[in-house]
């Protein structure tokens, strides 16, 4: 009989368009991409109607966890290393170039200067093991002022930020912010998610 | 292109020549369109677009010995305490305040503000916060006196005399 057989050829689809778009949705994303650094804490940000972004160099963070530990990170591989050098030279302890190759790869530490030795001698996975204990805030013994003083004359630019967590208490936030008013920084920028603004009639 | 390639094969069987390359054109793409796809699941997964929003604080310059303090009517004077749980405490004025609690919804302590800029000329916040605010209790106010568009605010260190009032008001 004349039965026309439509079906016959359809099973087999050309599929070329939809690889053409998958492949340049995977290029796309493969480009713009950028890993988050590996933080050693969760920090919950608090969230805020501001809409003023984060410059992505040339930036000083220092994060607060909850529990009121204070980490510090900076960026720039270079100017961690001469960073390093000038801390290790004010505490007189001598660190060599494997410690500065080391230290400038470092995500947010919260060690004090004196096991930041023994810390860079651990590989990457034992270090998620250690538990950081912050870098000293207190006024007697202030090394997080010394980080942030020799943080900017490593690179004058640098724009400090801190990132809090919700929940952490405001007394420690309080201290470093003192610890930056202190050392003459006092323009600095808070971390912040966003938040809808109410609609302004 | 496929439809073509096989009607091609097909004609091909009627004439009894073997025409065995005829069909290779066409190479079985689905795994390569399944690695592509497992691929770009996974960067648009980790892809985070939005950058970290950020606030702009500028703090005073701590005062040297020998500078003046401006004089502050005291009326114009309005402190904000921040409490535990979200808490924060108001009163305007320094000497003899009547103390109030508030909160940091929307009809909270931002109605008070619009309610104390509407009163005052030329008012300024102090805001202070006790041992048990938290760090976005801190954040929320500054936030609040962007949307209430404070100019003349400041970060004070809370004193015992704040502490007491809250303490005797037991709001």
């Amino acid at each position: 009989m004349g039965k026309v057989k439509v079906h016959r050829a359809s099973p087999s689809l050309d599929m070329t368009p939809m690889v053409d778009l998958a492949f340049l949705l995977v290029t796309f994303f493969m480009l713009t991409t950028k890993f988050a650094p590996e933080e050693p804490v969760a920090v919950d940000m608090p969230s805020s109607i501001s809409e003023i972004k984060l410059p992505e160099v040339d930036i000083l963070t220092i994060t607060i966890s909850p529990d009121g530990v204070v980490f510090f990170n900076m960026d720039g591989k270079y100017n961690r290393q001469e960073l390093l050098g000038k801390i290790g030279a004010k505490y007189g302890i001598p660190f060599d170039d494997q410690d500065k190759e080391k230290f400038s790869l470092l995500p947010s530490f919260g060690i004090p200067i004196q096991g930041m030795k023994q810390f860079l001698a651990l590989s990457p996975d034992e270090r998620k093991t250690v538990n950081q204990t912050g870098i000293p805030a207190d006024s007697l013994n202030n090394q997080l002022a010394d980080w942030v003083v020799f943080a900017r004359t490593t690179n004058p630019k640098l724009r400090i930020a801190i990132k809090g967590d919700r929940e952490s208490n405001y007394p420690i936030v309080e201290k470093v912010i003192n610890t930056l008013i202190d050392n003459r920084v006092t323009r600095f920028n808070l971390i912040t998610n966003m938040e809808k603004g109410p609609i302004k009639l | 292109m496929s439809e073509v390639s096989q009607q091609g094969g097909g004609g091909g069987k009627k004439d009894g020549k073997v025409r065995s390359k005829k069909s290779s054109t066409k190479i079985d793409m689905t795994p390569m369109v399944d690695l592509a796809f497992l691929l770009l699941t996974f960067f648009m997964l980790t892809t985070t677009f939005n950058k970290p929003q950020t606030m702009e604080i500028t703090m005073p310059d701590k005062p040297k010995p020998d500078d003046v303090q401006p004089e502050v009517n005291e009326r114009k004077v309005l402190t904000l305490v921040l409490g535990e749980n979200d808490k924060v405490y108001w009163y305007k004025g320094i000497t003899d305040p009547k103390i109030e609690v508030s909160n940091f919804s929307a009809d909270g302590i931002r109605k008070v503000l619009y309610a104390q800029d509407a009163q005052t000329k030329d008012m300024i916040v102090l805001i202070k916060a006790l041992e048990k605010s938290k760090y976005k209790n801190m954040v929320d106010i500054l936030d609040e006196m962007n949307i209430t568009n404070m100019k003349r605010y400041a970060i004070v260190k809370v004193t015992d005399v704040d502490k007491d009032l809250v303490k005797e008001s037991n709001l």
